[in-house]
């Protein structure tokens, strides 16, 4: 008989801060560039170099950390975590241990149908790592500096969270928290927000943890259910066969579909964390975090909220709607021109999510402008194309960043409601279906259906089916 | 001029010289260059000579200046740095194998400083590797000789910055104190050698010992010089967030009054106890005598946690040096061994081979004060008893604006002596290092001879950025005696 296992998960994200410059140094940070172009004698770890805080990167994590409900730390200690490593170029990292810039936080989740609060242990600055490059056949490892001492928010959560979808959505909701903020770019390929799970399990009703297994190399929503979810069944079958889960870190293998071990708690490092002696303590004044707090904008449960209230559109629209800050922009720029809440938000969610997600853009990257797609409504609206045909040019539009009605014209796509153009069509409709017209004649109402798209086909689907409604029931008589 | 002239002048002589049209900068660097010529063989004070560069800076400040000379304080003035300050394009090595042929792509803020004001770089000056150790025993390169005995070591760590301006080798120099390291080696050379309050001098380019606890001084002929570098190195450096963002003042203005009247001067027995040789203590005490002639309240006051300090020192000293030279791995500048079979060996070797023995005994020291579960009893413990001692000092500066002590227990010791026995030679700092645990400025200057004719130092140790007070008390000191008429005949 197997036990029930209750699942114990917290989660580690490297937020990359959108900084100018490195925490300590003045290089820029932007991703891809040739290597060590951006490093100076601070970043290389040269002899004698020293590091100044980024003042913007502090803001950042401030704001980050009051949007997560957390306190903010008044007195900040930076310290030296101690390792050697060919990417690390002063022997350590600075970081934060013992007074961190946040602690205490929640963000709220919805998952299963419920919401729930996951508690923020703590959030730190820290600098990044460089990147170790092994040249295939050569031999030879290279290193590139460019990334080292870019700023990184690390977020920890307490052990709140008991599956791989709430873990998928705590991560979902904080990537869109600093989305909202504009703090971090959000890009999980180029590394710019990492999650680190860290997963137990012990039988249900038993109060003390089990051993911990911390999962890496993780870089999308995907792979993170996927891993967790392995996880969870390579742990129980592990305790379902009597053995013991070891302590250790393991990488996930998205090819293979598995988890395997990095490294175990005997090799793991004694970091030899102290304060770092070049940094004097970071006071943060209480009436910055004030000021900051007050300019913290909308996030996305009140946004949500708002919409609801002030559009009148379903909740599950409104969620939709302020998934991403980007998204929650376009649709209110849209509604502003053309006062339909529900027509724009079909429409958003619908053709332009569509587009966007197989393009994989935010919202604000999209080449259909809000001005085009209301032109494109508003075309539906004076009849002069059909929903129908308003639909199959959307992707055009999309395409090649023209106008509604430049492509209308182009391709003669105006409706058609011009009564003497429509009689002439319906007429010869009738004409090529005598039985269809006989059945109609005898009461069958349904056949009409079948009439208006004869003739909705015969004038290319330019007839406006309205029209062609109306002037079938009259001819029929 | 008469090249032989130019070298015994003072930085403020030289100046004057050279301002006036006297002397032109070509004819100062053929003066340098020639006493370093002569008394190097025995001094061994440079580990890199400047003289083709320091030649063309002369010869472009002479062709600039023609038909009038207006200067800036350090034009043309010959200066020598301690081989742990960054030099842009001139290799800095820290004595240490490690960093044999680095050469720095950036100077160091100081350096940047003397460079705007077209100072001429005579070379850079030996230390003990990475400025650990008392005696420059510790360069990897062979140690430096005391100019007024070449049997006795110079002291350390800025062993060859002192020999160099004891020597006339250059007019002045730039060293840097960690626990000791500019004030001692300046007491073993008969020179005047300053450690400014901690903050007061940026950092930034100064490769990194123990980073709470270094900073960058000079080391001069006497104490009217020590105002003019003093001035021209110090300052806030956004570069360096330790750096204290506190006005300078003019340091010369403080030498115009004569007397000490109205300045009390404590004298903390702990600095008199066990350990301090008789002639030094002679030599203290008449110092001592002179303050008060000078018009100085003389008190005796009480410094009771003085014998931690040591102890105290080589934890936190130790600790941040574990850390800071964790940089010098093989990997991406200085020294990497030649065969390793994989990245462990790689660092290993590498260390192994670029660093000397006192150097890995102190990141020894320092990587176990920091491990887990050693940490509280010793690195904990260690900050506890540093902030004890700084309030000890801040207690003592609520009733005096100045301490006396003796800057060593003893005159400067032979080569080898203390070399074999790490604990002896850490003790030879058992008067300076307090004021790097507290932050506090202090001054090493000649206060008399022993029998052997070697120079003993006085020290006076201030309040946080008042070093102009310090030099006031050195200044007036100085006057009143003629100890700096003595020069060592480099034999």
């Amino acid at each position: 008989m197997s036990v029930t296992y209750e699942v114990v998960i917290g989660v580690e994200v490297h937020a990359q801060l959108r900084t100018q410059s490195k925490l300590f140094c003045p290089c820029g940070t932007t991703f891809g560039r040739t290597a060590n172009s951006q490093t100076c004698p601070v970043c290389l770890g040269l002899p004698g170099s020293l590091p100044v805080i980024n003042e913007q990167a502090v803001e950042m994590a401030v704001r980050a950390g009051l949007a997560m409900n957390g306190t903010i730390g008044a007195r900040n200690r930076f310290a030296r975590k101690n390792y050697f490593y060919p990417d690390l170029p002063k022997g350590y990292q600075i970081s934060q241990y013992e007074a961190p810039i946040c602690e205490h936080g929640w963000i709220e989740i919805a998952a299963g149908g419920t919401r729930k609060r996951v508690r923020i242990r703590r959030a730190h600055l820290e600098e990044d790592a460089g990147k170790n490059l092994h040249e295939a056949g050569s031999g030879m490892s290279l290193v590139d500096l460019n990334r080292a001492g870019t700023p990184l928010l690390e977020i920890v959560t307490e052990p709140d969270l008991s599956s791989s979808e709430e873990v998928v959505a705590y991560l979902k909701a904080l990537r869109e928290l600093l989305m909202y903020l504009d703090v971090c770019d959000g890009n999980m390929e180029e590394g710019s927000f990492r999650c680190e799970p860290n997963l137990s399990l012990r039988p249900a009703g038993q109060k003390a943890f089990g051993t911990k297994v911390e999962l890496k190399n993780i870089n999308s929503f995907k792979f993170v259910k996927d891993a967790v979810d392995y996880e969870i069944k390579r742990q129980t079958k592990v305790l379902n066969e009597g053995g013991k889960i070891s302590q250790e870190t393991r990488l996930w293998n998205h090819e293979r579909g598995e988890t395997a071990v990095m490294r175990s708690k005997e090799e793991a490092h004694d970091y030899r964390y102290f304060p770092d002696p070049d940094l004097v303590p970071l006071e943060i004044a209480a009436d910055w975090i004030e000021q900051l707090r007050e300019g913290l904008p909308e996030l996305a449960s009140a946004k949500q909220q708002r919409f609801v209230a002030e559009y009148g559109i379903p909740e599950y629209d409104a969620g939709i709607l302020t998934s991403s800050k980007a998204l929650s922009v376009y649709f209110e720029a849209c509604v502003k021109l053309y006062p339909h809440p529900k027509t724009v938000s079909n429409w958003v969610m619908g053709e332009l999510l569509r587009e966007l997600n197989q393009a994989g853009i935010q919202a604000n990257a999209s080449p259909v402008m809000p001005e085009r797609l209301v032109e494109l409504l508003s075309l539906v609206d004076q009849g002069a194309v059909s929903l129908k045909v308003a639909r199959d040019i959307f992707p055009e539009m999309y395409a090649s960043g023209k106008s509604p009605a430049q492509i209308v014209q182009d391709k003669g796509l105006t409706q058609v409601s011009d009564e003497g153009a429509l009689v002439s069509i319906i007429d010869a409709v009738l004409k090529n279906n005598p039985a269809q017209v006989a059945q109609f004649k005898e009461g069958k109402q349904q056949v009409l259906g079948f009439l208006v798209g004869q003739v909705m086909k015969a004038s290319g689907g330019k007839a406006n089916p309205g029209k062609v409604n109306e002037l079938l029931k009259k001819t029929l008589g | 001029m008469a090249l032989t002239v130019i070298h015994k002048m003072t930085l403020a002589e030289l100046q004057r010289k050279f301002t006036a049209g006297d002397v032109t900068a070509t004819e100062i660097v053929r003066a340098y260059f020639l006493r370093v010529g002569h008394v190097e063989p025995k001094v061994n004070a440079y580990l890199t000579q400047c003289k083709e560069a320091a030649a063309a800076q002369a010869e472009r400040l002479d062709q600039s200046l023609k038909g009038w000379r207006k200067t800036t304080p350090l034009m043309a003035m010959p200066l020598a740095v301690k081989d742990n300050i960054c030099t842009e394009g001139v290799r800095t090595t820290c004595a240490s194998r490690m960093l044999e042929h680095f050469v720095p792509p950036y100077d160091a803020t100081v350096v940047a400083k003397l460079r705007a004001q077209q100072y001429l770089l005579v070379g850079k000056t030996n230390l003990d590797e990475f400025a650990m150790g008392s005696s420059t025993e510790n360069s990897a390169f062979g140690p430096s000789r005391n100019p007024w005995s070449i049997q006795t070591v110079p002291g350390g760590s800025s062993g060859g910055s002192a020999a160099a301006v004891a020597a006339d080798e250059c007019v002045a120099a730039l060293g840097s104190d960690t626990g000791g390291s500019i004030r001692q080696p300046a007491a073993f050379c008969g020179v005047v050698g300053l450690k400014p309050t901690y903050g007061r001098v940026s950092r930034y380019g100064l490769v990194a010992f123990a980073s709470s606890l270094d900073q960058i001084g000079p080391i001069t002929k006497d104490v009217t010089d020590a105002a003019i570098l003093l001035g021209a190195i110090a300052g806030h450096d956004p570069r360096d967030s330790t750096s204290a963002n506190v006005p300078v003042p003019d340091y010369l203005r403080a030498l115009k009054r004569k007397d000490l009247k109205r300045l009390k001067v404590g004298v903390p027995a702990e600095y008199f106890a066990d350990g301090l040789d008789p002639e030094v203590e002679q030599a203290v005490r008449a110092a001592i005598e002179g303050l008060r002639e000078l018009g100085a309240d003389i008190r005796d006051i009480k410094l009771p946690t003085t014998d931690a300090a040591v102890a105290t020192y080589y934890v936190i000293a130790t600790a941040e040096a574990s850390s800071n030279l964790a940089r010098y791995d093989g990997v991406k500048y200085g020294r990497r061994t030649d065969d390793s079979k994989d990245l462990l060996d790689m660092y290993l070797r590498t260390r192994a081979e670029g660093f000397g023995p006192e150097v890995k005994r102190r990141i020894m020291l320092g990587t176990y004060v920091l491990s887990a579960g050693y940490y509280d009893a010793y690195y904990g413990k260690a900050q506890a008893v540093r902030t004890l001692i700084r309030r000890e000092f801040e207690a003592a500066f609520e009733t005096v604006d100045l301490i006396v002590t003796p800057v060593t227990p003893t005159t400067a010791f032979k080569f080898g002596e203390k070399a074999q026995d790490p604990l002896q030679m850490y003790l030879s700092d058992i008067y300076t290092i307090s004021a790097n645990l507290a932050g506090l400025p202090a001054i090493s200057l000649p206060c008399g001879f022993s029998k052997a004719g070697m120079p003993i130092g006085l020290q006076l140790i201030g309040r946080p950025f008042e070093e102009d007070t310090l030099l006031r008390g050195a200044h007036a000191y100085e006057q009143a005696t003629t100890w700096r008429s003595k020069k060592p005949l480099v034999r």
